[in-house]
């Protein structure tokens, strides 16, 4: 099952080379038209984040890049591949995980299953002893059936699942939608931990008080569109600005 | 002589076996039918036809090339496991996007279609497969007579029964059966080749269905029209057990095999409408089966 290598350009793993690039990326679900365009860029090791209003297209420009809308044009390239023609289960094995806002834990696997099974996409993965060194609930609720989890552990079991596989590139759609604040306290230091690892990182949150002093760029999203860049050293004095577009 | 509630204990304890061999043959063929529903959410109409298909090439294979019984038990369940396959991938696959009624009726079709073919080049009669020497003969028990044959389809039917339980509740191939089934689009963002998986499932689950034609045939007269009065009985099995559990089919198969036998010795003229009786009761009382989940 596993021909990752096959498909895999192995880029020097250089700071600052382009990870994702997305350009004029058109997503529909069956005839609904949702995203109109969507232009931007990851480099190596940065974390963004795409924020919006709800129904913005933040989720669907996730799903856009893992194929797993209706029809897709335009342009996404991962690691130097465009995988706009890619099958679905090919363009993980480019190296990336992704975390769905609802979770997708399986209720008919335990918690070990659930951790155990996306199957690995490049070597340099973390192991399992790490994974529980980094989550001690998951270790203590191991053989639990996935979905018995409280929201916050189940959370932690959908981001836990994606860092053994190896992969480099993580999408990362709500995650602390819902949950206590020290958990979402715990979950920012996890953030902090893989981009200490090298981890490239697309951070979708309705909490910015959470992903502001997490990220390096942020892209608000509107109508399907990306309507603006802000870098974090602009962050302080556009916070107005930012407010009212996010309309909070 | 030892009577139970007014009658002989042999006569008895005969039907229970009887009602064991039905309830294995159920068994296999439900669990098939439980685990491409699962994956694929199509209710396999082609599944009656496809045991007949196994228990065919078994006696074909013996009477022109002569493929011995054990070698039909290992090649039989493998082609037609390979032609499932190509029904899938060059059929199925096609019309998979559209509601999961269409899968059922293209089912229905490609068993009738099969059916039909064979009743024009061999009739509907029948005929009989020898029962393989080895297992010729019975043991005295002293309450009963046990055929060796049944003893052995009986221990057969278990070892796979148990076997796929097995591999979907305890290896990682089942862990993304069980997966696939609950959610395929997450399954494929994780690099999983479900349009693969669902080809080897559909594969898999008609190979069961031959591996028991293969096991019926020196039973029962290896005729075109033996799946489809078999697989409507296994339809009230499944629908009594519930399509949510491997366990639960198999349990159940068995289950609905001894009460038939039961029923065949205290009151033979329902022996043949027990099971519905009882589809019709789960239905009213627990409409998703005894082991399917609440909706
Ligand atoms: N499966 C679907 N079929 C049709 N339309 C959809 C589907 N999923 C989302 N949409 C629509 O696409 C638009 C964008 O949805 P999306 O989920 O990307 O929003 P979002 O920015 O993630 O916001 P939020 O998660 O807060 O709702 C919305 O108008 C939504 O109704
Ligand atoms: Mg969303």
């Amino acid at each position: 099952m596993n021909q990752a290598a096959e498909t895999l350009t192995d880029y020097p793993d250089l700071e600052g080379a382009e990870m994702l690039r997305v350009r004029n990326l058109n997503a529909f679900y069956g005839e609904s038209h949702i995203l109109h365009g969507v232009d931007f860029d990851v480099k190596r090791g940065e974390l963004v984040t795409l924020l919006g209003r709800n129904g913005a297209g933040r989720s669907t420009t996730l799903k856009a890049i893992m194929n797993m809308v209706g029809r897709r044009t335009g342009s996404i390239v991962i690691n130097g591949n465009e995988t706009l023609g890619m099958k679905p289960h090919r363009i993980p094995r480019l190296g990336i995980g992704y975390c769905p806002e609802e979770r997708g834990i399986f209720a008919s696997l335990d918690v070990e299953e659930n951790l155990l099974l996306p199957p690995t996409v490049r070597s340099g993965g973390m192991s399992i002893d790490d994974i529980y060194a980094m989550f001690p609930h998951l270790y203590e609720r191991r053989r639990s059936q996935g979905t018995r989890l409280s929201g916050g552990e189940q959370q932690m079991l959908a981001m836990a699942r994606i860092l053994r596989t190896g992969a480099r590139l993580l999408l990362l759609d709500e995650i602390t939608e819902g949950l206590a604040p020290v958990i979402v306290q715990a979950l920012g230091e996890v953030l902090v931990k893989l981009k200490a690892r090298g981890m490239t990182i697309v951070l979708v949150e309705q909490n910015f008080r959470f992903a502001a002093p997490l990220a390096d760029r942020h892209f608000v999203m509107e109508h399907g569109r990306i309507i603006e860049e802000i870098g974090a050293a602009e962050l302080a004095s556009r916070r107005d600005h930012l407010n009212t577009l996010l309309g909070v | 002589m030892t009577m139970i509630f007014g009658v002989p204990l042999a006569v008895f304890m005969g039907q229970l076996m009887l009602g064991l061999i039905n309830g294995a043959f159920y068994a296999l063929l439900s669990l098939g039918l439980a685990v491409i529903f699962g994956l694929l959410k199509i209710v396999n109409f082609a599944h009656g036809a496809m045991y007949m298909l196994g228990a065919f090439a078994a006696l074909l294979g013996l009477q022109t090339l002569g493929l011995n019984y054990w070698l039909a038990l290992l090649l039989v369940p493998l082609l037609v496991g390979g032609l499932g396959m190509l029904i899938e991938r060059y059929m199925l696959r096609r019309i998979a996007h559209l509601d999961h009624l269409y899968g059922l009726l293209l089912t229905f079709g490609l068993a009738l279609i099969a059916e039909g073919t064979l009743i024009n080049f061999f009739g509907v009669s029948g005929s009989s497969y020898p029962t393989p020497t080895a297992l010729q003969g019975g043991y005295n028990l002293g309450f009963m007579f046990l055929p060796i044959y049944r003893a052995w389809v009986l221990l057969a039917a278990l070892v796979v029964c148990l076997g796929t339980w097995f591999i979907i509740e305890r290896t990682r191939l089942g862990a993304y059966l069980r997966a696939g089934t609950e959610n395929s689009a997450l399954m494929q963002a994780f690099g999983v080749n479900v349009p693969q998986l669902v080809t080897l499932t559909y594969g898999f689950g008609v190979a069961l269905a031959a591996f028991a034609g293969v096991l019926a045939a020196p039973l029962y007269p290896v005729s075109p029209t033996m799946g489809s009065s078999l697989l409507i009985v296994v339809f009230a099995v499944v629908v009594i057990g519930g399509m949510g559990s491997i366990l639960g089919a198999v349990l159940t198969g068995l289950g609905m095999g001894l009460v038939e036998g039961l029923t065949k010795v205290y009151y033979p003229e329902a022996a043949n409408t027990v099971i519905f009786l009882v589809m019709v009761l789960v239905l009213l009382v627990r409409p998703a089966g005894l082991f399917g989940k609440e909706a």
